[in-house]
């Protein structure tokens, strides 16, 4: 295990603090297949970590572990320095560990400003009684979250679309509403499958600045996905490549640029 | 004509009075069925064991006496103590939760993800299941459920009907009771989805199995919580129809009488279970009144909401407030 002082400086002069997620020798199999090979790498508090790699190389299946969503057959996942034994997703999610969809998974039937609500809902703590009879401290709690519902949706620019059903909007800004959700929680590890999946190139830019913002404003540390090679690059702060469920490079983006085994991945190699 | 005119009125009326309690057990469907994708058959039986249940523990009847008796020889029957009637609902209460929390840990738990059909016959299993249970529990006898409210004609409405038509409506008072509680039950359960957190979380459910695992939402918990709500409608349901025509089986018929009402308002819509049901209870009882009686012999009641149903699906499959079906290509 990892010494949890342990930190480093980015190169823009941020501070990266200890490992809050570490992933040892995992391993998950789908029947017979093999989705992801014994992968060991760590996710340290403040920085902006992405997993990247080809199509069908197990990223996604990655994060779906970290989310709890699935169960690898080996290895074993530390959460803030101990074991995590195994959980629902929606326990993962109560621990402070939020996510967004590649596919987007939103309430489609709700409100902006309901669906950003729902990422509030591990932080209220009133009971089935005090919440039917809108006794105790119910009312202030929903008057609390509500604020800081709020304040998300200002930071993310989405205040015009607060009232606006989800399934009215266009893809881009269910992608941003999305991420509201997952911040709302006010996680301490947000992943995020494919931001930019499916964008266009002002959309991508948009979504770049948000997530740099949401790293700088509120020190959130983020897990993302994306096989977008420029915009991760430009993004992150270290990078784990993967192929064919292994892992073939880990480091900083310069340090993966200049990986044989990254290069070829991507390009492809001749096998004589 | 005003005497026709004053006859219609009164049928309308009733046709109200008798659509809020189609419209109760429809309400039952719903909040299942949004939130699980399971149509619960069992809806009409559950009313039925509500009340009975409500009754037994009124009375003070030893559950299970027959079984108890066959067994050890002994002839007991009644505890000899008659509990209020408000102290009897909320242990009904009780059990209906208690209910809810078996279907879920001992049946739907082991089905999440399969097939409508398999989860729809599922309840049926539990339909019959609980059916026999209730038999067993409190017996087959037919009971009249009287938790004390009023019963009978409505004195001021017939006056002053007499007054303005020259003759009086018959409304009965039992009616006006369920109406207003039934507009009491909607108002709440609206206001707990809406402004609760629980009732948030339940929405979400609905809408997004997986998104609501994502933001921490358990769904084994708001399973249960809709059972139980399902419960709780039905057991005013149960007091409704008890009171009125007795406790017994066919309470558990009127289940199907809320199948029509599901396909005019939409399986997805609580707003359009009420409206739903308000329709087929005005649509049956005008119907029968107007066009039924004088020209068809009678008897259309049994037979006009699956009428119009059918009518429904022909034209508007989707039900008046239901989800539109889309398909993209």
């Amino acid at each position: 295990m990892l010494d949890q002082t342990e930190g480093y400086t980015t190169e823009d002069g941020r501070k990266i603090g200890g490992v809050v997620m570490e992933m040892k020798n995992i391993t998950l199999r789908f029947g017979g297949v093999e989705a992801i090979k014994d992968i060991s790498f760590d996710i340290r508090e403040g920085e902006i970590r992405a997993i990247i790699g080809p199509n069908g190389a197990g990223k996604s299946s990655m994060l779906n572990v970290i989310s709890g969503f699935y169960v690898p057959q080996e290895g074993q996942v530390f959460y803030k320095g101990s074991p995590r034994p195994q959980m629902k997703p929606y326990q993962v999610a109560q621990q402070g560990i939020a996510r967004t969809f590649q596919n987007i998974a939103l309430f489609e039937g709700m409100s902006v400003l309901d669906n950003v609500m729902t990422g509030r809902l591990t932080k209220m703590k009133t009971g089935l009684w005090a919440q039917s009879l809108w006794f105790g401290k119910a009312e202030q709690e929903e008057t609390e979250n509500r604020e800081f519902a709020e304040k998300i949706i200002d930071f993310l620019e989405i205040q015009a679309i607060r009232k606006t059903p989800v399934a009215r909007l266009p893809y881009g800004l269910k992608k941003r509403v999305e991420l509201a959700r997952a911040l709302a929680a006010e996680p301490s590890l947000l992943l995020l499958d494919e931001p930019m999946a499916g964008m266009n190139v002002e959309e991508k830019e948009d979504m770049s600045r948000f997530i740099l913002d949401v790293n700088d404003e509120f020190g959130t540390t983020i897990a993302l996905i994306e096989h977008d090679m420029g915009v991760v690059m430009d993004l992150s702060d270290r990078v784990v490549v993967m192929d064919y469920g292994k892992k073939i490079g880990d480091g900083t983006p310069d340090e993966v640029r200049n990986n044989q085994d990254v290069i070829d991945a991507y390009l492809g190699v001749s096998h004589d | 004509m005003p005497e026709q005119l004053a006859f219609t009125i009164e049928v309308f009326l009733n046709g109200l009075m008798a659509g809020v309690l189609y419209a109760l057990v429809a309400l039952g469907f719903v909040l299942i069925y949004k939130a699980s994708g399971i149509f619960n058959f069992a809806q009409g039986v559950m009313a039925l064991f509500a009340a009975m249940t409500l009754y037994g523990i009124m009375n003070g009847q030893v559950p299970f006496a027959h079984l108890i008796n066959a067994i050890f020889g002994t002839d007991i029957h009644y505890f000899g103590w008659n509990i209020p009637a408000f102290a009897a609902i909320l242990l009904t209460i009780g059990v209906m939760v208690l209910l809810a929390w078996m279907v879920q840990r001992f049946i739907f738990r082991y089905l999440v993800g399969q097939e409508p059909i398999i989860l729809f016959m599922a309840t049926i299993g539990l339909a019959y299941f609980l059916e026999g249970v209730g038999d067993l529990m409190w017996g087959s006898d037919i009971k009249t459920l009287d938790v004390g409210l009023p019963q009978g004609i409505n004195i001021a409405i017939d006056e002053t009907t007499y007054g303005w038509f020259g003759y009086g409506f018959f409304i009965d008072n039992l009616d006006i009771v369920a109406s207003v509680v039934a507009i009491i039950l909607v108002a709440a359960l609206v206001m707990f989805a809406q402004y609760t957190k629980q009732g948030r979380a339940m929405r979400a459910v609905a809408d997004d199995h997986q998104a609501a695992l994502s933001v921490g939402v358990s769904l084994n918990f708001i399973w249960i919580l809709v059972w139980s709500l399902a419960g709780f409608v039905a057991l005013v349901a149960g007091i409704m129809w008890g009171a009125k025509s007795g406790v017994q089986f066919s309470l558990s018929l009127i289940a199907l009488k809320a199948l029509p009402v599901l396909m005019l308002g939409g399986f997805t819509s609580i707003p359009g279970a009420i409206i739903g049901g308000l329709i087929i209870g005005v649509g049956e009882k005008l119907f029968e009144f107007l066009i039924g009686a004088p020209y068809l012999g009678g008897a259309t009641e049994n037979w006009f909401a699956y009428m119009l149903a059918l009518l429904f699906l022909v034209f508007r499959p989707q039900g008046l407030f239901g989800e539109k079906i889309i398909e993209r290509v």
